[in-house]
């Protein structure tokens, strides 16, 4: 018995286990720790509950762009998160010139439609591009060549940004409608995070709906599935990407919009970490499926509003806020041993080393 | 009569739209500032500086680029095809920046292009100001029918001016860095071209010639004249730092580089793991040494090591994270391989700031006082004694990934690299052999981490970001993925190259994207590969030959 019980699990995948259930013991123990403790109010993880929501609307949003484009491509588009920042990029100019005109705080509503779509455009025209100068010509080619293009186009975007634009700190201009702070169903959280809640939630409701129902959509699973039988049933397949890589660019820059109105700023490097981050979530729901990206998005970005006062405060590391970035890549290691699939997903074909 | 004028009307549409790329790209260079930022570096002193270098080389590249495209030989050696097409492309770019300067002066454009300046309309035109923006499409066109000129030369006779006029400023860069203050005179440059021109020409007989002669040569001739060969690159390596304190810093670095590149290439050349999480090991290399030798750090219990007790250490320990971090990406493909390992590089250096372990490794304030290696009674304490030293480690790197890359460790990593699948069904323990793939890069970079952290005395976290992974990946990208020549040429110009041309470093990184981006889309087994992988990538244009 022991014979077949050593064959069918190797020497790695034990150790494999090992370091997941150490990661696992440790969150537990600082969980327990911390809420023992009694620290932290029920206010406190109320308002930490609320941000880690809208946190997480901004990363789905980004996180659809990764999956959708995994989808009909099969490759992971490195540079979304350039394609991200450069929405709310053109978009601060925009709300400058909007602010000194006065309207950004006559007409808030429809300034801020306005900045959300120039946003989208922009993101839009850039994820386009990409496609179109850098991943069209290497369709083909072996798996490395894509990735590294797409890193390079990644860091091409945010120098060119910075180089165009400068490094100096551009701080969205102030809304005076989003000051302070709503009361919703008694929950007091704050008037941006509101906005971005709401509003992520319409466009998320929206894409489903887009995929689900459209026949453009339909087209785009489509071509997910199998890009030649896709072509057999008269599917237009480089038109399919493109729209893929559009709708994908439209989402970032709206999340990026939303990004800014909670983070107040826009930098040329802002994409760095909100994209690896929704990378992180598209994988946890599932790459390739677009729920599970909407749900890995939540999950992350409540997660990670969570884990530096839940857990690691527990174990008594001074400063925890500081480690709250390592929680995506943990957990995405975690999520790569112990579900390589994701929660939802089912579409990558893992292989046993 | 007519199949002349048709295809002569076709050219249109490829000019044109090569000009319009050509001016986007022009302008681009000029709105990010390179043009402004290398004011200062003449290449011909009083008359051009490399910014203005820059444009000009986009007017010539845009009408290169739209004749191939409409293809070179379509229209034989008749001159005006030839010569409007390469002159439209040059006037549209010259209109596109034309367009900017007249723009800019009417308008403020420094609101958003922060580089929008009158100072870089005035370089643009040449120093006619904004009135000069006439001569730009003129200028163009002439440039343009020109490059389109030479196409009716020989192939030959039009490499030869290619070669020529692009060393030059190349060479002018070269001759400022190490010979601080000296520039080319208009007569010095007019020479070097004319040298630089009839050498390029004849070069390829002169290289058949010499072949020729060696061939001939009996076989202990050969062997005399190879070994004459590698006493005289030895030679020149082992002088290089002569040139002074600067040019050997410089070149502690690029040694430093070679050495991370050469572990990388095992990693990615060979067995094909995209591993962008490099810098970690880097690190773990760096803080080890750091933290077993600096007189700063008391929770050791007061052992404090000399460099070379600690090197052992390092490296050991950078090897055991590179099978740590090996173990759950076993089973992960290339992309999701690229984003782990890119999270744990991260991981490290988030950790390593933290103030969680600052004390035992110092968080964002470092580990300093960091002894330098001692050899004997000499104290290498100078980027030259130092070099040496990084001389030394590359060497031993390179023995052994030239070594391993023909051993049957070797092979084994390039199956991989081909297909994993395959390779398993002929035997392959992929476990075992990634691990071994993941662990020897470590190693390297572990020892150029440790020998950096005694080279600058004083580490930081901010000294290990992701940055430096991508260089590495840049260089070998760039060099030639799995040759060790590759490598070296590789880390020359990606980390040579910015060091002198220090003006550019805010855009470093810009240059590394497109520079990754076109070589993957032109060439994507790099600018000096293996044969083998060549031969790979490339496989599609040979099967049609069949």
């Amino acid at each position: 018995m022991f014979q077949r019980l050593r064959r069918r699990i190797s020497g790695t995948t034990v150790i494999m286990w090992l370091i997941g259930i150490a990661i696992l013991a440790v969150v537990f123990w600082g969980t327990t720790a911390t809420l023992s403790s009694g620290k932290y109010a029920g206010t406190q993880w109320m308002d930490l509950l609320v941000y880690g929501i809208a946190q997480g609307g901004i990363y789905a949003l980004i996180a659809l762009g990764y999956t959708l484009v995994y989808g009909v491509l099969r490759m992971i588009n490195f540079a979304h998160s350039e394609v991200f920042m450069s929405g709310p990029y053109i978009g601060y100019y925009v709300a400058v010139a909007l602010d000194r005109a006065g309207l950004l705080n006559r007409q808030p509503v429809l300034s801020l439609a306005v900045v959300i779509l120039v946003a989208m455009s922009v993101s839009t025209t850039i994820a386009v591009l990409l496609e179109r100068i850098a991943y069209r010509p290497l369709r083909r080619a072996p798996r490395l060549v894509p990735l590294i293009t797409a890193i390079g186009a990644s860091y091409f975007l945010s120098y060119a940004f910075l180089g165009l634009f400068g490094s100096d700190l551009k701080g969205y201009p102030e809304i005076q409608a989003l000051k302070g702070t709503w009361n919703i169903m008694g929950i007091e959280m704050l008037r941006p995070q509101a906005v971005v809640i709401v509003a992520a939630v319409v466009m998320l409701a929206g894409l489903y709906f887009f995929v689900q129902r459209t026949k453009t959509g339909k087209a785009m699973q489509a071509v997910s599935e199998d890009k030649d039988c896709a072509a057999l049933m008269g599917i237009n397949v480089d038109r399919i990407i493109v729209i893929t890589f559009a709708v994908g660019g439209a989402l970032a820059g709206a999340a990026g919009v939303f990004y800014a109105l909670l983070f107040k700023q826009v930098k040329f490097n802002m994409g760095f970490f909100p994209g690896i981050k929704a990378f992180t979530s598209a994988v946890l729901g599932g790459i390739g499926n677009v729920t599970g990206a909407m749900l890995g998005g939540m999950f992350l970005g409540i997660a990670e509003s969570l884990f530096p006062n839940l857990v690691l405060d527990g174990l008594g590391i001074p400063a925890p806020y500081q480690l709250k970035d390592a929680l995506a890549f943990i957990l995405l290691v975690l999520v790569l041993i112990f579900r390589p699939t994701g929660i939802l997903g089912e579409r990558l074909a893992v292989k046993k080393a | 009569m007519e199949t002349i004028n048709a295809q002569a009307r076709f050219d249109w549409s490829v000019s044109f739209k090569t000009g319009l790329l050509g001016g986007i790209v022009a302008l681009l260079v000029s709105l990010v500032g390179l043009v402004e930022a290398s004011q200062n570096r003449p290449v011909i002193s009083g008359i051009i500086s490399f910014g203005q270098t820059l444009v000009l080389f986009v007017f010539v590249l845009s009408s290169i680029m739209a004749i191939c495209r409409a293809g070179p030989d379509r229209w034989g050696k008749s001159r005006s095809p030839l010569l409007l097409c390469g002159g439209v492309a040059g006037a549209l770019v010259g209109a596109v920046l034309a367009a900017l300067v007249l723009i800019g002066s009417v308008i403020n454009l420094r609101a958003v292009f922060i580089k929008a300046s009158p100072e870089l309309y005035n370089l643009l035109t040449m120093g006619l100001g904004a009135a000069g923006a006439a001569v730009l499409p003129v200028l163009g066109l002439c440039l343009g029918a020109l490059v389109g000129a030479t196409y009716l030369l020989s192939a030959r006779l039009r490499r030869a001016l290619g070669v020529a006029l692009g060393a030059i400023p190349l060479l002018a860069i070269l001759y400022s860095a190490f010979f601080p203050g000296r520039r080319f005179t208009l007569v010095g440059a007019i020479v070097l071209f004319a040298v630089l021109g009839v050498s390029s020409y004849f070069w390829s007989d002169f290289r058949g010639q010499l072949r020729k002669r060696v061939a001939s040569l009996p076989p202990a001739g050969q062997r005399a004249y190879q070994i004459g060969l590698w006493v005289l690159v030895a030679l020149i390596v082992l002088l290089l730092p002569v040139t002074g304190s600067y040019p050997s810093q410089m070149l502690d670095l690029v040694g430093l580089y070679i050495l991370m590149g050469l572990g990388l290439n095992i990693v990615v050349g060979f067995a094909g793991l995209l591993d962008l999480g490099y810098v970690a090991f880097f690190a773990l290399g760096a803080y080890t040494q750091a933290v077993l030798t600096s007189p700063e750090i008391g929770w050791l219990g007061g052992v404090h090591l000399t460099f070379w007790q600690a090197l052992p250490f390092s490296v050991l320990v950078a090897t055991l994270a590179g099978v740590i971090l090996g173990i759950p990406v076993l089973g992960m493909r290339g992309d999701y391989l690229a984003i782990v390992t890119l999270g744990f590089g991260e991981i490290i250096r988030i950790v390593a700031l933290s103030d969680w372990l600052k004390p035992y490794i110092g968080g964002s304030n470092g580990i300093t006082r960091i002894p330098k290696p001692v050899v004997g009674p000499v104290e290498l304490a100078t980027p030259g004694t130092l070099y040496y030293l990084i001389i030394a480690g590359c060497l031993i790197a390179a023995f052994i990934a030239t070594r391993l890359k023909n051993s049957r460790l070797g092979r084994a990593w390039m199956a991989i690299r081909e297909d994993e699948d395959v390779a398993q069904a002929m035997g392959i323990d992929l476990v075992r052999t990634k691990l071994l793939a993941f662990a020897t890069g470590a190693a390297f970079s572990g020892l150029s981490g440790s020998i950096f952290a005694s080279m600058i005395t004083s580490i930081y976290p901010h000294s290990f970001h992701l940055l430096v992974s991508i260089n590495v990946l840049g260089l070998i990208i760039v060099g030639g993925m799995g040759s060790i020549p590759g490598v070296i040429f590789g880390s020359l110009a990606l980390v040579g190259l910015p060091e002198i041309l220090r003006e550019f470093s805010e855009y470093r990184l810009l240059i590394y994207g497109v520079a990754l981006v076109y070589m993957m889309l032109a060439r994507p087994e790099g600018l000096l590969p293996e044969a083998r992988r060549r031969l790979e990538l490339h496989e599609a244009e040979t099967k049609t030959i069949e």
